[in-house]
This record gives C-alpha cells, sequence and structure tokens, in this order.
C-alpha cells in the first residue's frame, strides 16, 4: 500500500446502488418491489464487476469520499482481496436474487425480505471496501442488524429465540471491538489501516486494543468456543437467507480480522496471536463436524458444517504468519485461506439453496423424509451432492485447491501438526455429507407421497452455485493471481515455483 | 487522579458491569439495559480519549464517533426492544431457552417455511 494509488470513483457504487434498491424496494407495491429488486441486484453486479476489472487492470485502488482524505474523511480501499469478496458477495448475492423470486409466497415475507437483503448487501459491500477500523465497526453493525431482522422474519418461536441470541452476541461482539479501537486511537491518533501498517498491538495497552478486537470479532465470526449462537440462527432462517448468512455474513469479521492482521499488526502481535488463532480453529473444525453428524435435520447439518468450514479458515494464521518459515509459502497460505472463503461461500450457498427446495417441497427436513429423494428431485439433491465435493475437499473443487495448498504450506512451513487435522476434519466432512447423501440416493422412498410442486428456479440456481464451487477448482489460476494484487507479502509468490 | 483517568477507569467499570448483564441476567430486558450501560462506557472511554490536557481544545474525532455509536446504539436497541417483544409474544417468555431444549424442540419440529405467521393478525386484533 502507497500513497500514489490510483483514484477510482467507482468503489463508492457497490456501496450506494443496494442502498437505493433497498429504499426503493421498501416503498414499492409488492409486484413492483421483486423488479426493482431484481434490476438492482443486477446493478450491484455490474457495479461490483467494474471494481474488480479495475483492481484486474489497474491494481489497488482508493477514494476519498466527499474529496476528504485520511485521517478525517472516510476511505474507500480495494485491492486483490477485496475485489475477490466483492465477486463472492456479487455471485451469490445475485444467486440468492433469483432463488428468492421463487422462494418466498407471501406478499409478507417479500415486503421483510428484499429491503433487508439489500441493506444486508450495501453493508457487506462497505464492509469490504473500507479503509479503516472505526467504518469497519459501522458496517459491521449494518451487516449484523439486517442479518438478525433477516433471522427473525420467518417468525417462529425457533427463529426469534435464534435471532435474539444473535443480537446480543453480535452487539456485544461489535462493542468490544470498538472497546480495541478506541484503545488504538488513543495510542496513535489514526485508525486508518495504511497509516497504521504493522504498528499494531507493541506495548500494554496496544495488546490490550488487540485482544479486544480479536475477541469481539471471533465472536461475530462464530469461531469456537463463541459459535453456540450460529446453528440455530442460521437453520431457523429461511433458505435464501441462510445462504447468505454462511456464504457471506461469517466472512464478514473474518475479512476484518484477516486485513488487520497482515496489514496493520506489528510481526511479533501476529506471531502471538497465530497460533492461539489456529488451535481454535483446529477445535472448531472437529467440534463443527462432530455435531454435523449427529444432525438429524439436514438444515441443522449445514449450519454445523458451517462452524467447521469457518476452523479451516482459522488454520491460515499459524502457518502464513511471520518467522514461520519461508515467506513465499506463507503467502500461499495467505491466498489458499481466501480461496477458501470463496469456495466455501459457492458451495455452502448451494447446500442451503438445495435444502430449501427440499423443504418447500416435502415440507420437513429430517433424515427420514429425504428418502429416495435423488429420483424424486434429482437436480436439487444433485446439488447438494455436488456442493459435497468441495465441502469434502475432493478435487477438482475450489475446496480441493485452497485445502492442498494450505496443507502443503503448514508442512512446508515446518507446521505438519496441522495437516492431520486438515485431513481428518475433510474425512469428518465426507462421513457426514455421505450420511444424508445416502439417504437421498441409497434408501427406497419414505412414502409414495406427492411432492409440493416447486419453481425449476430454485433447485437450479442451487446447481447453478455447486457447479460454481467445481470450476473454482479448474479456473482456479485466475482468482488466485488476482488474490496476489497487493497482497501483503513482499515476494511475488505466483512468479516462483507452483 | 486527573480528570481523565477518572474518566476511563469509570468507563471501564461500566463496561464491566454491562458485559456481566448481557452474560449472566437471563431476562431480556435486561441483557437490551446492560447493553445500554456497556455501550455508554465504551463512549466514555471515546470522552476520555479526545481529552488533550487543560489548556487544548479536546480532539474531536472521537466525538464524531461517539455521535455515530449513540445514532447506531439507538438503532439497534430500537430494534432490539421490537424483538423481545415479538420473543414475549411467541413463546410467552422473556428469556432463551437453554440450549439442549431447544436442539430437541429443533429436531421434532418439522419447519416447513410456508407457515402463515399468527403475528400480524395479532397486533391488528388488539384494542
Amino acid at each position: 500500500m502507497n500513497e500514489t494509488l490510483r483514484n477510482d470513483a467507482w468503489l463508492a457504487a457497490p456501496i450506494l446502488l443496494p442502498l437505493l434498491t433497498a429504499l426503493i424496494a421498501s416503498l414499492l407495491p409488492d409486484r413492483a418491489r421483486v423488479r426493482a429488486s431484481l434490476a438492482g441486484a443486477t446493478a450491484t453486479f455490474v457495479a461490483s464487476a467494474a471494481v474488480i476489472a479495475g483492481v484486474v487492470r489497474g491494481g489497488p485502488g482508493r477514494h476519498h469520499l466527499g474529496g476528504w482524505g485520511a485521517p478525517l474523511g472516510i476511505d474507500l480501499y480495494a485491492d486483490g482481496l477485496t475485489a475477490l469478496m466483492l465477486a463472492m458477495t456479487a455471485v451469490l448475492g445475485a444467486a440468492i436474487s433469483v432463488y428468492a423470486t421463487g422462494y418466498f409466497h407471501t406478499a409478507r415475507e417479500r415486503r421483510c425480505f428484499w429491503p433487508l437483503w439489500f441493506v444486508l448487501w450495501t453493508g457487506l459491500n462497505a464492509l469490504f471496501l473500507t479503509a479503516d477500523l472505526f467504518n469497519f465497526y459501522v458496517t459491521l453493525e449494518v451487516v449484523g442488524l439486517s442479518a438478525v431482522a433477516l433471522v427473525a422474519m420467518e417468525g417462529g418461536p425457533l427463529a426469534l429465540t435464534a435471532a435474539a441470541r444473535y443480537l446480543f452476541v453480535a452487539m456485544m461482539g461489535s462493542l468490544v471491538y470498538m472497546g480495541g479501537v478506541a484503545l488504538i486511537y488513543s495510542q496513535y491518533g489514526v485508525l486508518d489501516l495504511t497509516l497504521l501498517h504493522g504498528r499494531l498491538g507493541v506495548g500494554p495497552v496496544g495488546r490490550a486494543a488487540l485482544a479486544l478486537m480479536v475477541v469481539g470479532l471471533l465472536a461475530k465470526t462464530a469461531v469456537f468456543p463463541l459459535h453456540l449462537w450460529l446453528p440455530p440462527a442460521h437453520s431457523s432462517a429461511p433458505a435464501p437467507v441462510s445462504a447468505a448468512l454462511s456464504g457471506l455474513v461469517v466472512k464478514g469479521s473474518f475479512y476484518i480480522l484477516l486485513r488487520t492482521s497482515f496489514s496493520s499488526f506489528a510481526d511479533s502481535a501476529l506471531a502471538a496471536i497465530g497460533p492461539f488463532l489456529g488451535v481454535l480453529g483446529g477445535l472448531a473444525v472437529l467440534w463443527g463436524s462432530l455435531q454435523a453428524l449427529t444432525q438429524d435435520r439436514l438444515k441443522l447439518m449445514v449450519a454445523y458444517s458451517t462452524v467447521a468450514q469457518i476452523g479451516y479458515l482459522f488454520l491460515l494464521f499459524p502457518v502464513a504468519m511471520p518467522g514461520a518459515g519461508d515467506a513465499a509459502w506463507q503467502s500461499k497460505a495467505y491466498i489458499a485461506g481466501i480461496f477458501h472463503a470463496l469456495s466455501h461461500a459457492a458451495a455452502k450457498g448451494a447446500m442451503f439453496m438445495a435444502a430449501g427446495a427440499i423443504l418447500h417441497a416435502v415440507g420437513r427436513d429430517d433424515k427420514n423424509s429425504l428418502r429416495g429423494l435423488g429420483e424424486k428431485l434429482p437436480v436439487a439433491t444433485s446439488a447438494f451432492a455436488v456442493a459435497g465435493v468441495s465441502i469434502m475437499a475432493l478435487p477438482p473443487s475450489g475446496g480441493f485447491i485452497a485445502k492442498w495448498m494450505m496443507l502443503v504450506a503448514a508442512v512446508r512451513t515446518g507446521q505438519w501438526w496441522w495437516a492431520p487435522l486438515m485431513i481428518g476434519g475433510g474425512l469428518l466432512a465426507a462421513a457426514y455429507i455421505f450420511r444424508m447423501v445416502k439417504f437421498m440416493f441409497f434408501q427406497p422412498p419414505a412414502s409414495a407421497a406427492e411432492l409440493h410442486p416447486i419453481p425449476r428456479r430454485l433447485e437450479f440456481t442451487a446447481l447453478a452455485l455447486a457447479l460454481t464451487a467445481l470450476a473454482l477448482g479448474l479456473a482456479s489460476v485466475y482468482p488466485l493471481a488476482v488474490a496476489a494484487i497487493g497482497a501483503p507479502f513482499p515476494s511475488n509468490w505466483f512468479t516462483e515455483s507452483f | 487522579m486527573s480528570t481523565a483517568q477518572l474518566y476511563l477507569s469509570t468507563a471501564v467499570f461500566l463496561l464491566v458491569m454491562g458485559l456481566y448483564g448481557v452474560l449472566v441476567r437471563p431476562h431480556l430486558l435486561r441483557k437490551i439495559t446492560a447493553l445500554n450501560v456497556m455501550s455508554a462506557g465504551l463512549f466514555l472511554i471515546f470522552v476520555a480519549v479526545a481529552y488533550r490536557g487543560p489548556e487544548a481544545p479536546p480532539d474531536p474525532v472521537p466525538h464524531a464517533m461517539v455521535l455515530t455509536g449513540i445514532v447506531i446504539s439507538v438503532s439497534a436497541t430500537a430494534f432490539g426492544l421490537l424483538l423481545i417483544r415479538r420473543v414475549l409474544e411467541v413463546t410467552g417468555r422473556a428469556e432463551l431457552a437453554v440450549e439442549p431444549e431447544e436442539r430437541t424442540a429443533a429436531n421434532r419440529q418439522s419447519v416447513t417455511g410456508k407457515r402463515p405467521s399468527p403475528r400480524t393478525e395479532q397486533r391488528d386484533a388488539r384494542p
């Protein structure tokens, strides 16, 4: 990061367009609302693509909103990491928007969903484009409050209780994070990530600040042992919302941790925190996978799988931290982590959408009602199985590339002890996914009851996302090259051996 | 003890008290109140951070952040109050169910996602 970045006014578009759509969608009557929302989703997708194209062509970009620069004004910043997160949000966001047009039956549901969904999208894009610690807090709150409201919209006792629990964890998490930000401001007088470069976590106040920040973000990302709120919230929300929560929302607070760790933390602080995050991630992989194995409801199983897959994201910190070994392998671990976030978003989105299609067609999603569905709902069940390939990390999926790179990086940086954990997590994932797949494809139908007819787009959006997760593995060269744009590692890993 | 230190220690006390309240008090209204106590402590930290000695004017940036924080805190409180009222209406209790009970309930109940919500009618029918 340096001060002579190109100024890119396009950076504001992926934030303003969904916000505008949210306002319009909340005012219009029912039919026009869905049309305006789809137009808004298209516009947001195009704006995100424009920002990504700018980063790919011209390198990292920066924009001072309203002409006010840091430290007083609000700065937007985009590099390769931002571009990939925007791409993830745009692709999954577009899929969720298409899926939602077929998922919600009543005008009340549509009135709740569409404005809130665009507020959530606004918050996510703003979060990924933010360049300072305070605006991370603001965007986290926009994301958090709209996500809680989306969980609550189903209105049943389970959903409302889950939403309330989610609200308290989210609020506590952001307040604790904010406490850390206040201490950082008292120490340095700035909150801009570039100005703080490599300075965080020095001295007793600095370490206290960092501890508060990290704990707040861990709670919001639902990392073991602060994960208990996640499975009920993600499983009791409507399927398009579950896809957004598991695919995108947890990545928001993870992104802040990733961004600040490698651009703003002092090396000594990162080296102290890295192993701690790795251990929590490892426990999350084991605990989440074991819980997923014992769930009888499909959506709860998928939600517990999210707990486990979030754990993988945190294994990158000990491998990529400074002093762990060869810089080239550290940067590969960092990029593997980003890649895992992308392929998990596509695969998990597909799984929740398939589960939602099954729920609509069958009326329930316990394991016995899945019997024989492979014949009756071939597209949705195949989408679930194909997405499972990526979650299990089998080749040629995106999940395989990410976990393989991380595994090799762990061994090459002399930290072989993470390897059994990564492999074990993959085997456990295979066990919990095959357990459900067995009911779908290898058991006779439970009853001859007819399925409710469902819009075909519910099944096909799920399949498209599952195939995206596979394609990420086949075309992994492109996202990996984008991830290297502006990456905080001195050596350019991409030109070296790979 | 200097003014800034007095502010800071009060702030930390409020923050810890609020955190304790959110974690330990079962009643949802108490949790919301405790969250607000926490935010008050947090804002006080920013006010203390803005202090630059008896002669110099205070730093305006933390003040601007507190203003933003207050806006967020007011909105979150309003939303939280609405949410816990719904929880009370639907479950009959202003507390969160303990985890194991909830999981078995989740496994038993078949969620259709199509069930019409009775809440809107209830609200309209109320005098």
